[in-house]
């Protein structure tokens, strides 16, 4: 990563706690102005929690989060958002029974300048034509695919800096999932919006971010390059599924980490 | 004749129900939680407004001391919830029935020491006022009290609907969670929907003590509009106001026409049977999760 711009995001040394267990265990990263940064991670690392410490719905007991160079830490969540981080929560948590509009326009809350709301309402139908032909529909009655799009356009009608996505692959089919990152490619590139993007399914994340983080058991294992890490023997066999062969044409029972 | 005459009545208590039960649904769903001390807010409204307005109290004009009980009710139900109720978040269910039942108790209690427990009259200007239709006669309040809890649905429904802080309360009650990540201030949102409760039920309380007359244990008639709210489906605002006449209807029907007492069972007899028949209520907005 290049260290020598000063990063949007900066965390240091964070841990956060769900009641007497602790969920992430001094967890310390960087994002860069118009990059995507892939997290990932199993069932239970810890990603989640770091997303949601970030965006202020849980405080962290220790460390600090940096945003622009102001430690926003600790902070209420309707602070973060008009500071301009927004989070996409995961399984979409959409409000079910708001028209898509109202949805979408839940999304501007804190904002008031109510032209350029209009202006991003039309912006977000653009890139999603199904939600514009949908509008006065009731948002629970969609399909997955089309939360999750709902999701991601409540999410950019905070007109935010930094987008934090959690999962949005969640349940939805290879064909929706391939449709929904290339249309988060393109508004990292068009809008410059900043990703942090939670995933469990490492190949299309990795294939769409600059830079990815490995989380295991709340701390961050490995990182490197999205196009370095896709290649490491690691995340090829235990995050992307390869199968090596051996000289017996079988897989090995029993492979090690090399980070443990 | 005579039925149309009931069928007014009727109505006009069940609006009076109807406006108690809303003020249940609203906090319901935006908090979970269920208040129990809501006919008793409707008493306590129609106390602060008879004291305000009465002769032997301070005798101020009907329409200043009725907005002065409102900003006032309005200000305590937001109190409340930032003083009391916000402190009790993430306790179970169980306990913030109990909270708010001990509330009524308190709430009855104050009333008793200010004003008394004698039954007594908010001396408004529709009082024993007759309006005659052909050969029916209705008392004015009865009239009032249906056109004014249809324009109070009419304003909430357009507030609901329309405006942006409607909208963020009912996006609130539907995903709270979610309501977090878009930035909405839950919290403020709660202690807002606390006080547009305390001020519902004041609005209920002025019409109640206005057509008949009011004591600290007014409140009880909450218990009934619990039924109502239960009946048109809890979580469901136009239901309250349905529950709410179905009850107010059923009761003088059954007066009339039924053996004595039955009247007084007919709405929790209705509300059993809707349990067994249909748990959501009448106008129920039960939705299922995608996946």
């Amino acid at each position: 990563m290049n260290m020598h711009s000063p990063s949007l995001l900066k965390i240091d040394n964070l841990e956060s706690f769900y009641g007497p267990i602790m969920a992430i265990r001094g967890v310390s990263l960087q994002v860069q102005e118009g990059q995507i940064v892939t997290v990932l991670g199993a069932n239970g690392a810890g990603k989640t929690t770091l997303l949601k410490t970030i965006s202020g719905v849980m405080d962290p007991e220790k460390g600090t989060v940096h945003f622009n160079g102001k430690a926003i830490e600790g902070s209420a969540p309707d602070a973060v958002v008009r500071g301009g981080i927004v989070h996409v929560p995961e399984g979409r948590e959409i409000f079910p029974i708001l028209t898509v509009e109202e949805n979408l326009r839940m999304g501007a809350y804190t904002r008031s300048d109510h032209a350029e709301i209009e202006k991003d309402l039309g912006l977000v139908y653009q890139y999603f034509p199904i939600l514009k032909e949908r509008r006065q529909q009731e948002a629970g009655t969609l399909s997955g695919g089309q939360q999750q799009m709902l999701a991601i356009g409540r999410g950019l009608m905070a007109r935010p800096k930094i987008m934090l996505l959690d999962e949005p692959s969640l349940g939805l089919s290879p064909l929706l999932v391939k449709e929904i990152f290339s249309i988060i490619r393109r508004l990292n590139r068009e809008q410059n919006v900043t990703m942090v993007l939670v995933e469990q399914n490492a190949k299309v994340a990795l294939d769409v971010a600059h830079y990815g983080y490995v989380m295991e058991l709340g701390r961050i294992v490995m990182s490197g390059d999205a196009k370095k890490l896709a290649q490491s023997k690691d995340i090829q066999e235990f995050y992307l599924g390869a199968h090596q062969e051996t000289q017996r044409g079988q897989r090995r029972w029993k492979q090690r980490k090399t980070w443990r | 004749m005579d039925i149309l005459q009931l069928f007014v009545s009727g109505a006009a208590n069940g609006c009076v129900y109807g406006l108690i039960a809303l003020g249940f649904v609203l906090i319901y769903k935006a908090t979970e939680a269920v208040n129990f001390a809501q006919g008793d807010f409707m008493m306590l409204g129609a106390f602060i407004t008879l004291g305000f307005n009465n002769a032997e109290y301070m005798d101020l004009p009907f329409w200043i001391s009725c907005i002065l009980a409102i900003g006032i009710m309005g200000l305590l139900g937001y109190l409340l919830d930032f003083v009391v109720l916000r402190r009790m978040f993430g306790q179970s269910q169980v306990a913030v029935v109990i909270l708010t039942i001990a509330l009524g108790f308190v709430i009855r209690f104050i009333a008793g020491v200010i004003w008394g427990h004698e039954p007594q009259s908010l001396e408004s200007p529709m009082t024993g006022v007759e309006v005659r239709f052909g050969g029916l006669v209705l008392g004015l309040d009865e009239i009032v009290v249906i056109a004014v809890t249809i324009v109070l649905t009419i304003a909430l429904f357009l507030f609901f609907a329309r405006t942006k802080l409607g909208v963020a309360m009912q996006a609130s009650s539907q995903n709270q969670l979610a309501a977090y990540y878009m930035g909405i201030p839950v919290k403020r949102i709660h202690s807002m929907i606390w006080a547009l409760s305390g001020i519902v039920a004041t609005i209920a309380g002025i019409l109640f003590a206005s057509k008949s007359s009011i004591d600290p244990n007014a409140g009880l008639l909450g218990i009934k509009a619990f039924a109502a709210a239960v009946i048109g489906g809890f979580g469901s605002l136009p239901g309250a106001l349905l529950g709410g006449l179905i009850v107010g209807l059923i009761e003088p029907f059954s007066a009339r026409y039924m053996p004595a007492g039955y009247s007084q069972i007919m709405p929790y007899l209705l509300l059993v049977l809707m349990l067994f028949i249909r748990p959501h209520g009448i106008l129920s907005q039960v939705q299922t999760k995608k996946v």
